[in-house]
């Protein structure tokens, strides 16, 4: 395992971040029926199981060099299944949100897409697809676009792309939410 | 719940139906209007956040679902709410469930929504379309609406994994089985196998796409003995159908909404269930539903007494 040239651990807003995780976490016996039962365990450079281990050390800077919370589909298989019934699943979204709001580049990468996911929620009530899709593609850079190109092309010809342009008639109605959620959530509210 | 007579829905059609998902919601409209529910769509709704809110958010990947439930409380009282897509309908149901057993994670979210002066009870109950099927309308019903009983195809039932999981509202989480019947009702042969509720990489196929891959191959190998593979949420839909060759599959196989399937069995045609907007609609799945006997009170049907 690489250590990330991050100096994670030193980050206090991480560490407050981190207890949460644990808490969530502190019953873990260890016992590794989460990873047997998560159809993402072989995409990933640690197992659940491992990775909950090192949560509960504070080892925050080789739980975030892996990044295998990135690979959750949140299918619930380890939360329906784990003896102790802990939060597994709702703890890895916890990592995920972690990780993009750590405001470190490397981490933050693999969450353009919620983010931009979320941002067209927040300026469009109802996502638009295709503006959602072209904005990440602007985060997440060309060879992603590429990537995408034959699929795009195909639901082209089957008339499921609908370019919608300008303004929407939802476009402001969750303005309201997502301003009291950051007031509450404690950040500021974008503009 | 107290919701078997209903028979109307506060519907939930969620972003996906309105766009890439188009055939899922004609499809739901027509085969529910068939069976005599009535479906009364949530004024103003609002996206309920997907996958992408928790990732980002852990107040608004309940505030942006509850926001749709308080509509659907004040403008539709009394009614459930029915959302075909598991992830809307998991995200409405983990709001109404978290909130129920945590008071102050409630008062929370009462506060996001004070800023527009909605208040939220908590008092709709949340309902998955195959729910609805299975145990409001129930399989008698649909075998009766099923004029044209799709006799002969094998089925296989997709149930994906938020429409079963973490609370197994209706459903054996691990070995769901409330689609069988339906697809029985329709007259379809229903195929064993073990996949049904096995993961199919959700938002993996667009964030690690090398990682959904083989969880696809892996569900529709497993579905070889089947015409089509019929599934509830269109982020599966999605998943299993558009990234078939890259997954390494030999050929196109159909995976169909339940609700084409169910109105393909009761009579309507290809395009009406809008079967040209699936991407993997194997030419032989066409010849084989035409295969299928028109049954005797499709002849009623014909000459205009139904
Ligand atoms: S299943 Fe639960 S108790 Fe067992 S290792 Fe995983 S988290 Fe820990
Ligand atoms: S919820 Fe995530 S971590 Fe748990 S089994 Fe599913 S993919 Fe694996």
């Amino acid at each position: 395992m690489t250590r990330s040239p991050l100096t994670l651990a030193a980050d206090p807003a991480l560490a407050d971040a981190m207890r949460e995780v644990r808490a969530m976490l502190a019953a873990c016996m260890q016992c590794g029926t989460c990873s047997a039962s998560c159809p993402n365990a072989q995409s990933m450079d640690m197992t659940p199981r491992r990775m909950w281990r090192l949560v509960l050390l504070g080892r925050a800077d080789t739980v975030f060099s892996s990044g295998a919370f990135w690979m959750c589909s949140n299918c619930y298989a380890c939360t329906l299944r784990c003896p102790r019934g802990l939060p597994l699943t709702s703890a890895m979204n916890a990592l995920k949100r972690i990780a993009g709001a750590s405001g470190h580049p490397a981490l933050a990468r693999h969450g353009a897409f919620y983010r931009a996911f979320l941002d067209n929620v927040r300026r469009r009530g109802r996502v638009r697809e295709t503006e959602m899709m072209m904005r990440y593609f602007g985060a997440a850079g060309p060879r992603e676009a590429l990537r995408f190109t034959p699929l795009g092309l195909r639901m082209l010809r089957r008339g499921k792309v609908r370019l919608e342009l300008g303004a929407g008639r939802w476009d402001t109605a969750l303005a309201p939410l997502f301003e009291s959620a950051a007031r509450l959530e404690g950040k500021e509210a974008r503009p | 719940m107290n919701t078997a007579t209903a028979t109307r829905y506060a519907y939930y059609p969620g972003c996906s139906l309105t766009g890439t998902a188009s055939e899922y919601d004609a499809s739901v409209r027509l085969v529910l209007e068939r069976l005599g529910v009535e479906l009364a769509e949530i004024p103003g709704w609002t996206c309920c956040g997907a996958s992408a809110a928790p990732a980002v958010s852990a107040l608004l990947a309940l505030a942006l679902p509850a926001r749709n439930l308080a509509l659907a409380e004040r403008d539709l009282p009394g009614c459930d709410v029915l959302a075909p897509c598991s992830a809307c309908y998991l995200n409405l149901l983990t709001a109404r469930q978290e909130a129920r057993r945590d008071h102050r994670l409630h008062a929370r979210v009462q506060e996001a929504l004070e800023g527009e002066h909605l208040p939220w009870a908590n008092a709709a109950p949340v309902r998955h379309l195959l729910d609805v099927l299975a145990n409001d309308i129930g399989p008698a019903r649909i075998a009766a609406a099923a004029q044209r009983p799709l006799a002969g195809l094998v089925l296989a039932p997709y149930y994906g994994c938020q429409t079963l999981r973490p609370y197994a509202a209706f459903d054996d989480p691990e070995h769901p089985t409330s689609m069988d019947a339906v697809l029985r009702a329709a007259g379809a042969e229903v195929l064993e196998w073990d996949k049904g509720a096995r993961c199919c990489g959700a938002s993996l196929s667009t964030t690690r796409r090398q990682a959904a891959l083989p969880r696809i191959a892996e569900i529709l190998r497993a579905a070889a003995g089947a015409d089509a593979v019929v599934t509830v949420c269109p982020m599966c839909q999605m998943n299993l159908e558009a990234f078939q060759r890259q997954a390494g599959l030999p050929g196109p196989v159909a995976v169909l909404y339940l609700s084409q399937v169910l109105g393909l069995a009761m009579g309507l045609d290809p395009g009406q269930v809008q079967l040209g907007r699936n991407l993997a609609v194997p030419p032989g799945f066409l010849a084989r539903l035409r295969e299928v006997p028109p049954a005797p009170g499709e002849v009623v049907q014909a000459t205009g007494t139904g």
